[in-house]
């Protein structure tokens, strides 16, 4: 069958939504949390109006949701979940129990700043602060990729047995209406068929246990797995997203994508829809003649480490966009790049600007002076500043 | 790439019109992105809605502080809102209002090049019963604009609104893009 995409005006959470109903998930257990909501209302009408034939289990919060969807999944069911900060925070304890036992859970986040202050706009903080979960994590630019995302997701993680989270940002994607091309049906499930479990806690002529007891004599080797799957995975995501480029046109082999970066100075990284409007900034900068680029980190984790030296190789300066902070310390991507880099060749000038925390909005103009400050530090040949909290009022 | 900046109020429907613009552009083979000022919203509160049309694909992820032409749902919002803030030199606004030209003039911050207006509101009453006028300007924004055709808006309602309650918005629309006054400034 021939590939002819089915374009839809939709918003972020609307795209997640066709996405898991795309994907066939079996199960969804959610709790409802501004700017998520959305996704699940849209999951809840397509079984309203059977289009979809999905258990849909409500919970009284979102320990529960990851909780109903840790037994579903152990069962065999493609099964599917979505929230964002609070609600991810809550679901924390979860989190560990869905990675530990090797389950292949999607969920959707949508980054929303943690409180206090309440607040219902855009920030990683949420979700980096799972990163030691044993979650996988995709970062979406755009609507697009929160759909592709969320299909690419499901294959990685039944292939590796590891849970996956598709990041979208609050409101600038989640409530965003955008061109996305859809694919049709058929075609989604040749690329991404039924599940093949390894267990099933609803096989009962081979019953197992889940969530049992691991002496110091075992849990270590448990633990030195999912670090091996996490590595596998690595693997896995740049074939899956070779095999997603040649079917649909969108290749994703690349866990950073990149632009301009051969001849550039410097690059701004980041994450997320920020780097959409990065892009553009690039463009209009490159036309005043900045020899700048960008790479953008689709997957966290796990984290692409060899891609990123490679990208270091290449360039005198990296310009790390954090819409995020880890306390006593400094934004999460400049810290994990810095690392990833260490044992390295390569040592470029390294700068950190906190950007756009809490929702604030993060424009073509910003860019242009981040890029203004960074020619000084690649000029100068040194970095005056380590953090700058860009945004800051002054 | 067009910007696009909707005032209106809480509950009468901006963002959805800021949508259905979005949807009409899209029938066009358009790219096209519509959003509402994030935020938490109120009834009646004054609130703003976006779209941007391009003929590529739309990468920016920032609100509109710029926009190219400017709609004005509640005449009320005159008084309350500078809704001409940052229209280009080269801007449009779009007014529903029952005053005359000079009185809306009168009101605006910044002379804009063009200026349309239109009752909406009689119009919404008139077939919806209702003074829901989300629908019924997007008839004087293909009128004043021309960025898309009436025909595309009347599809776009039909496409956002099933049934009876479509066909009566999409007629709202005609109605007010056969209504709608234009003046070149």
């Amino acid at each position: 069958m021939e590939y002819k995409p089915i374009r839809k005006v939709v918003s972020g959470n609307y795209a997640a939504a066709y996405a898991a109903l795309h994907a066939r998930v079996q199960v969804v257990a959610a709790y409802p949390i501004t700017p998520q909501t959305s996704i699940i209302e849209k999951i809840a009408e397509f079984i309203a109006n059977g289009e979809a034939d999905i258990q849909y289990i409500p919970v009284e919060s979102e320990h529960s949701a990851m909780a109903a969807c840790i037994g579903a999944s152990a069962t065999g069911a493609r099964t599917f979940t979505a929230t964002s900060a609070q609600g991810l925070a809550l679901m924390h304890e979860m989190l560990h129990w869905a990675a530990g036992a090797r389950l292949p859970i999607v969920m959707v986040d949508v980054n929303r700043a943690m409180a206090p202050p309440w607040s219902v706009w855009d920030d990683q903080t949420d979700s980096l602060s799972q990163r030691d979960t044993g979650w996988m994590q995709f970062y979406a630019e755009n609507n697009q990729e929160v759909y592709d995302g969320v299909l690419m997701a499901y294959k990685v993680a039944e292939t590796v047995n590891v849970p996956a989270m598709v990041v979208e940002s609050a409101f600038i994607l989640s409530h965003t209406y955008d061109v996305v091309e859809m694919i049709p049906q058929e075609l989604v499930d040749e690329f991404l068929p039924p599940r093949k479990p390894l267990y099933s806690l609803a096989n009962f002529d081979e019953p197992i246990a889940v969530g049992a007891l691991a002496t110091p004599n075992d849990y270590y080797e448990f633990r030195y797995k999912l670090a091996k799957a996490h590595e596998e995975a690595k693997k896995v995501i740049k074939e899956v997203g070779k095999e997603f480029g040649e079917r649909f046109g969108r290749d994703y082999s690349q866990m950073i994508e990149t632009g301009y970066i051969d001849d550039a100075d410097f690059v701004f990284m980041g994450m997320g829809s920020l780097m959409g409007t990065v892009k553009e900034a690039v463009d209009l900068l490159r036309k005043e003649g900045y020899k700048v680029g960008y790479a953008k980190v689709r997957w966290f984790r796990p984290f692409p480490k060899e891609e990123l030296v490679e990208i270091a190789e290449s360039v005198k300066g990296i310009a790390v966009l954090d819409r995020n902070f880890s306390f006593g310390q400094e934004g999460i991507l400049f810290t994990e790049s810095k690392g990833a880099l260490y044992n390295s060749s390569a040592h470029p000038l390294m700068k950190n600007y906190i950007v756009g925390l809490g929702g604030r909005d993060v424009t073509v103009k910003d860019i242009k002076a981040i890029a203004d400050d960074m020619k000084k530090v690649i000029e100068s040949g040194k970095v005056d500043k380590e953090v700058v909290w860009y945004h800051l009022k002054r | 790439m067009i910007e696009v900046r909707f005032h209106g109020r809480g509950g009468q429907g901006a963002v959805t019109a800021a949508n259905i613009l979005a949807e009409a552009a899209f029938l066009e083979g358009k790219y096209v992105q519509a959003f509402p000022f994030f935020g938490v919203e109120r009834r009646g509160a004054p609130v703003t809605a976006f779209t941007r049309i391009d003929n590529k694909p739309i990468r920016i992820k920032t609100q509109i502080y710029e926009p190219d032409v400017v709609v004005v749902l509640d005449p009320s919002l005159l008084d309350a809102v500078d809704v001409t803030a940052g229209l280009k030199d080269e801007g449009i606004v779009i007014v529903n209002t029952e005053k005359s030209k000079e009185e809306v003039l009168e009101k605006l911050k910044k002379k804009p090049k063009k200026l349309a207006i239109v009752d909406a509101t009689t119009i919404a009453l008139e077939i919806l019963g209702l003074p829901i006028t989300n629908t019924a300007i997007l008839g004087a924004v293909a009128k004043a604009t021309g960025l898309v055709k009436i025909e595309s808006i009347e599809e776009a309602i039909k496409d956002t609104f099933s049934g009876e309650l479509g066909e009566k918005n999409a007629r709202a629309a005609r109605e007010a893009y056969e209504k709608t006054e234009v003046f070149e400034l």
